[in-house]
């Protein structure tokens, strides 16, 4: 898939059809790939297609383009980066037109903090996939040794109960469509509301007390466009910036409410983090949740209106409580 | 001074008679990950681990801190600075390349231009006791910027891990007194402690071969093009400034409790965000991830270096390991370097 990546890339800069291309190159460390922007098909041999591609290269896309104005951005996509362009076309932050869709077929992004953690604080000094296999080479304080994983085991949660692996929106196509998974998406938010009040906002307040603060969330998120976004507003200050439970609970829920029926859960803002807070149980409880009150999937079609820009007569209304 | 041996199974009894004067801060495994957490036991601590994730400044420059609190009644304003009502810190597991910084942040902090209270009232009296460094990540390059695997700087005593005991090389005076009633260490330690530094260095390759021509480059180099391409995957996050060891930008802000009360604190800040130069005319000098990837670049390897004369980075790796992105430091630095 790569091969044909780079070989579609030479041909797309030859044709006059892109001017540039986002896509991943190489990272400098094992299960790493980088976003990059790549100039012209000289360039083709640096990108890169395969599992550690974690970041939503739609993120890229307003910057890129405002950096680059009249030029035709070629962009990689995968499922939920696709749909995050269809989000972002919808929401018209960029026209269709400047863009050409490299689809690609994905079958997972690697959890790496998952990984990390099975390995219990070793160093992965090389890694080589083989198949459904992944072999590592690991050192840490005591011992240097080789360890090989299913990839399965160790596939983003994002992925493992994604249902739209082939993007959405393309112009050309690499890899065959993927069978949508048959799993319940929403096993782990059933789990959630299960408990008590009590038992979840416990959940919530030893995640969220892991938060530094670092909006690498906020970074990786190709919804969070704002030009100033609601934590930076400090005329006057409305929202703390402390690292009090309060303060960081308010941010989350905050941003989690503002990508409501925009965020596509691609997961990248949970890759991001650096504390490996969990954030998805909040962006999936909220895709569930646009799912059963409006029947709303978030970036597949760029022609349907999004439940918030529009008023029917009979929308759910049981959430407005009389005053007293 | 002489270098001792002391024995793991000492290390406890010592860190409980450490806990008679000090609040002990030392690494020990919290969500996952390890950081530098005051002790309540020493069976907390873990002395096996590469390096913490959160870096142990924020012992002595947390990342939020009252600075003073007021409150107003018919009589006047009243302000006062919460009193630090702790004992003084003493660091135990420190890494060479985070016992480093702490020299340089007393640069910053506690200068002759310039003496921050916040800082020093924490810092003073403080004990480190290191850990050198015998495996090295891949991501560490502390031998670049002017530090070692086994370096001694900003500490008061450095153990060397030896399998099952520890060879300590005090540096002050405090450390020669903490070691004084351990056996010496045998030649045959000291030869095996040679042999790991030399090993531990070599893991290390330099990332740029000449840093005086990098401060150059540095000094021509603001509206250079290289810059043009460098920024380009930041996400303009602050996790490589909140993770850095070296890192000491702070914001002011004021809290309100009512009409008459409330408080002043500082919070760390981060050249990555946009709020950071953004003036009150709502001109941001910085209005992208490429003036704000420059300004980190600038402040770490030419701004620090005119001001101290030393590179602002130890080398630690952590923001290479850390960034969303992987725009990895090593690489903007050696691609600076090799630039024309």
């Amino acid at each position: 898939m790569e091969d044909q990546l780079r070989d579609i890339a030479v041909k797309l800069f030859k044709d006059g059809s892109v001017d540039l291309i986002i896509g991943y190159e190489a990272g400098t460390l094992p299960l790493r790939a980088a976003p990059c922007v790549i100039k012209s098909a000289e360039e083709a041999d640096r990108l890169v297609w395969n599992m550690n591609c974690g970041s939503n290269l739609a993120t890229y896309l307003l910057p890129v383009a405002e950096a680059n104005p009249e030029k035709k951005l070629g962009i990689l996509a995968k499922g939920c980066d696709s749909r995050s362009i269809v989000g972002l076309i919808k929401e018209r932050q960029i026209e269709r037109e400047r863009i050409f869709v490299i689809g690609v077929s994905c079958s997972g992004i690697l959890d790496r903090r998952k990984l990390d953690n099975a390995l219990n604080g070793a160093e992965i000094l090389e890694a080589q996939f083989n198949g459904d296999k992944l072999t590592l080479k690991c050192e840490n304080v005591e011992t240097r040794h080789a360890v090989s994983v299913h990839v399965a085991d160790y596939i983003h949660s994002s992925c493992s109960t994604c249902q739209h692996k082939t993007p959405v929106l393309h112009d050309i196509l690499i890899g065959e469509p993927d069978v949508e998974a048959d799993v319940n998406v929403y096993e782990h938010v059933e789990a959630l509301e299960s408990q008590s009040a009590d038992e979840r906002w416990e959940y919530f307040v030893s995640e969220m007390s892991k938060c530094i603060r670092c909006y690498a969330c906020r970074g990786a998120c190709p919804f969070c466009y704002c030009n100033e976004c609601f934590v930076d507003q400090n005329q006057p200050q409305w929202f703390g910036k402390t690292n009090e439970l309060s303060d960081t609970m308010i941010f989350h829920l905050v941003r989690a409410f503002h990508v409501a029926g925009r965020c596509v859960n691609c997961g990248a803002c949970a890759r991001a983090c650096p504390m490996g807070v969990d954030l998805m149980s909040l962006t999936k409880k909220i895709e569930k949740d646009m799912n059963e009150l409006y029947g709303y999937i978030a970036g597949m079609d760029i022609e349907e209106l999004a439940p918030f820009t529009t008023f029917e007569e009979d929308d759910p209304q049981e959430f407005i409580v009389e005053p007293d | 001074m002489e270098e001792k041996i002391i024995d793991k199974s000492e290390i406890g009894p010592l860190l409980s008679k450490l806990k008679e004067s000090y609040q002990v801060i030392a690494p020990v495994r919290r969500d996952g990950d390890i950081s530098f957490e005051r002790i309540d036991s020493a069976d907390e601590v873990v002395l096996e681990f590469s390096n913490t994730k959160k870096v142990p400044k924020s012992v002595f420059f947390p990342q939020e801190e009252v600075m003073f609190v007021y409150s107003r009644s018919e009589s006047g304003t009243e302000i006062k600075e919460p009193p630090l009502e702790q004992a003084a810190s003493l660091l135990f597991g420190v890494r060479p390349c985070d016992a480093r910084s702490f020299s340089l942040l007393d640069m910053v902090f506690d200068s002759e231009d310039y003496k921050d209270i916040y800082y020093i009232r924490r810092r003073e009296g403080a004990k480190v006791i290191g850990l050198a460094c015998t495996s090295p990540r891949q991501t560490c390059f502390c031998t670049t910027v002017g530090g070692g695997p086994f370096n001694h700087d900003g500490m008061d005593l450095l153990l060397v891990d030896l399998g099952g005991k520890y060879l300590a090389e005090p540096v002050t005076d405090y450390g020669e007194e903490l070691t004084e009633d351990f056996p010496a260490a045998a030649d045959a330690d000291k030869q095996k402690r040679d042999q790991m530094r030399e090993n531990a260095e070599k893991c290390m390759k330099p990332i740029v071969a000449d840093l005086d021509d990098l401060k150059n480059k540095l000094d021509t180099g603001f509206e250079s093009d290289f810059w043009d391409e460098l920024h380009t995957k930041c996400i303009g996050c602050a996790t490589c400034t909140y993770l850095c060891p070296t890192c000491h930008c702070f914001d002011i802000y004021e809290e309100e409790e009512d009409n008459n009360s409330g408080y002043r604190l500082r919070l760390w800040d981060s050249c990555s965000l946009p709020l950071f130069t953004l003036h009150t005319s709502g001109h941001n000098p910085r209005p992208s991830t490429k003036e704000r990837v420059r300004q980190r670049i600038m402040h770490k390897f030419n701004y620090f270096v005119t001001n101290f004369n030393e590179f602002g980075c130890v080398g630690c790796g952590r923001c290479v390991q850390n960034c969303p992105v992987n725009l990895d430091i090593r690489d903007v630095i050696s691609k600076i370097a090799v630039s024309s």
